[in-house]
């Protein structure tokens, strides 16, 4: 197994008659790195996340993680990946131990190891004071700390999760990237699907974007929003000076493609971080340079840019 | 758009699978052998499964039933058996079927309980776990869905064959303490093939709402619709198969081989209902002197003694079609059930 590649799909592809939930999908993973699955509901994430695990079928192409086939070796597959599916349940009526002890009996785990890892799990999540109270009455919160220790449970190489911020409160989203990251430092591989970008941001070193089954954007963040917002970086200016020469000096910088102002604010799109340059620009241009700020680009701007091109061209 | 449902996707992990000859993994999606134990994990999920019945409400209320049911009919048939002077040599087998008004004989009561119980126990098995939105994440776990569906039909089947036997061996406690005499080894057997055919009879009920728990997605539904084809076997077989066999095979002159074949008619099509298996098992078991279900013509009987009870392997051979049928149900019922969960997608 020294496939250098955690998860690699080729051409994969899943039919429910007629609609295609998935089509000719090309994904690899990375050891060790976060990789976030993007896009509407509907557009393929489960059912992809579903055939990583071996749970559907494929259609056709082909599937490796860990070097495993997911359709002819689920059990290995399945002995190494954890999954946190997006509504993550529990037996209400028994206790938090009970639950992860026949996750772990169902893992194999002997008895004894399955105490220790249990004990030490449920007081890293936080969940130590109610080990022993019935899940039924725990909070969303506390469920998806427990899902993360029954995920953590069989000592996985790859942990795959499915909206799991969702319907948290954000200090419980905060929790839980925290969480993830650790899990990062831990050398696991992960992949979350989620619709909510900023998070996704804060956590994923490459993110897809999937929409109508395909995945139509890939790469880190900051290629994105290269790819389309054209730049994505904005540069707000506060000059004080004659707007024209200012204005034509900003657009003769590379990397600039847009620049508007009113008054005396000017706002730059840039491909890169030109703050350094813009500023040089507009002194030498005679202006008096009063404040100047950039916004990074966020996912969100990429996402909604994104699915408004291909809307238009749709139209 | 997305949320097709498609009845008819066969997920990866359906079918048992050798192992294969070639790791090589380069083919496309097949549905070529798996690897590994379809029994991985089953044991855990027998004992959770098992643990949960146990200790469950709904089994508390059904034991104190059925405990209750079999103190008091056989209390009664004690009553009866006492003032009772003939010589029998079958007494104790009279324990279950005795009746006294008001009180029906024990086994009347169980040929309708025991499917009550039955149900109970699997009406909820495999919808509960979607419901409940454990399925996805236990079938994450290292383990083929053969292992859960078995796991939770074996474990519902050991709780029936744990609470029946308890019942059957409170019944004979009770005889010897009442009746002062203990079984002979001929009683013994007979009540034993009685207690399997019970526990069978009880199994196809068990895989019939574990084939409704598995079609519908509401618990509720699936107890009615259980509940349903019970009472439409309990009540209504008899009058459907009455009178199928008169449109069949109706009566037009009158002639005795015209009457024949219609009862004969009647009777096979009775036999559709387990019902109706049962209670001939408990019939050729428990009164040794019963000696055949079908129509006895005058010149069969030339030189019978009636009444004589039959040996004991006689009667055997006599139920044993029955037996038979009640567990290949149990069986066609299971297997139905299997492959309908195999090829039920999980996602919510």
């Amino acid at each position: 197994m020294d496939n250098k590649w955690v998860i690699e799909t080729q051409d994969l592809t899943k039919r429910y008659g007629n609609f295609t939930a998935v089509d000719s999908l090309n994904l690899t993973l990375n050891k060790g790195e976060v990789f976030g699955l993007l896009g509407p509901n509907g557009a393929g994430k489960t059912t992809t996340i579903l055939m990583l695990l071996g749970l559907t079928e494929r259609t056709s192409g082909r599937v490796q993680v860990l070097g495993f086939d997911p359709a002819r070796q689920p059990l290995q597959v399945k002995a190494r990946v954890g999954y946190l599916p997006d509504q993550i349940g529990f037996y209400d009526d028994l206790t938090a131990r009970e639950n992860l002890s026949y996750i772990a009996k169902l893992n194999g785990i002997p008895r004894v190891e399955a105490r220790q890892r249990i004990d030490s799990l449920l007081a890293r999540v936080g969940l130590s004071d109610v080990v022993n109270k019935v899940v039924g009455a725990f909070s969303r919160g506390m469920r998806q700390r427990l899902g993360v220790a029954e995920v953590l449970l069989k000592e996985p190489q790859v942990i795959i999760m499915d909206e799991p911020t969702l319907g948290l409160d954000p200090e419980a989203a905060r929790q839980f990237l925290a969480m993830i990251r650790e899990m990062k430092h831990e050398g696991i591989t992960i992949m979350l699907s989620s619709h909510l970008l900023h998070q996704v941001q804060a956590v994923c070193d490459r993110v897809g974007l999937f929409q109508k089954g395909r995945m139509v954007l890939e790469g880190p963040v900051s290629e994105l929003a290269q790819k389309v917002l054209g730049g994505g970086y904005q540069l707000h200016l506060e000059v004080n000076g004659q707007p024209a020469p200012i204005e034509r000096a900003l657009l003769n910088l590379t990397d600039v493609t847009d620049v508007t102002h009113a008054g005396n604010r000017f706002t730059v799109k840039a491909r890169r971080d030109l703050r350094a340059d813009a500023a040089r620009a507009a002194i030498q241009a005679g202006g008096n340079l009063l404040a100047l700020d950039v916004d990074a680009p966020s996912l969100d701007e990429i996402y909604t840019q994104y699915f408004q091109e291909v809307e238009h061209v749709h139209a | 758009m997305s949320m097709l449902k498609p009845a008819l996707s066969l997920p990866s992990d359906q079918i048992p699978g050798k192992q294969s000859d070639q790791p090589q993994v380069t083919q496309p999606a097949t549905r070529r052998g798996r690897e590994g134990s379809p029994w991985t994990g089953l044991w855990a999920v027998v004992t959770k499964d098992m643990a949960d019945h146990l200790t469950s409400t709904r089994m508390r209320i059904l034991e104190i039933l059925i405990v209750l049911t079999a103190a008091g009919t056989v209390y009664a048939a004690m009553q009866t058996l006492r003032t009772t002077v003939s010589e029998d040599p079958f007494l104790f087998l009279k324990l279950f079927t005795t009746a006294r008004d008001p009180l029906p004989a024990f086994v009347s009561f169980l040929s309708f309980l025991v499917p009550l119980i039955a149900i109970a126990l699997t009406f909820d098995a495999v919808n509960g776990e979607f419901n409940q939105r454990t399925l996805s994440r236990v079938l994450a776990q290292p383990i083929y869905r053969d292992a859960l569906l078995m796991g939770k039909f074996l474990a519902s089947f050991f709780t029936l064959t744990l609470v029946l036997t308890a019942i059957w061996l409170l019944i004979i406690g009770l005889g010897i303490l009442g009746l002062g005499l203990p079984p002979n080894g001929e009683e013994v057997v007979r009540a034993f093939t009685f207690l399997i055919a019970t526990i069978f009879y009880g199994g196809i009920w068990l895989a019939l709402a574990l084939v409704f728990s598995t079609v519908f997605r509401q618990p509720a539904t699936a107890a009615l619709a259980s509940i349903a084809v019970w009472l439409f076997f309990i009540i209504f077989w008899g009058i459907v198969a009455d009178v199928v066999a008169q449109v069949i095979r109706p009566i037009t002159i009158g002639m005795p081989q015209e009457l024949l074949a219609q009862a004969e008619l009647a009777q096979t099509l009775a036999r559709f209902s387990p019902n109706t298996l049962y209670v001939e098992a408990m019939m050729g078991l428990l009164h040794p002197a019963v000696r055949s279900f079908g129509f006895v013509l005058p010149s069969e009987l030339q030189g019978a003694m009636l009444g004589a009870p039959l040996p004991l392997d006689q009667s055997l051979l006599l139920i044993w079609p029955q037996i038979t049928g009640l567990i290949a149900g149990t069986l066609l019922l299971f297997a139905l059930c299997y492959t309908l969960f195999q090829r039920q997608e999980i996602r919510a």
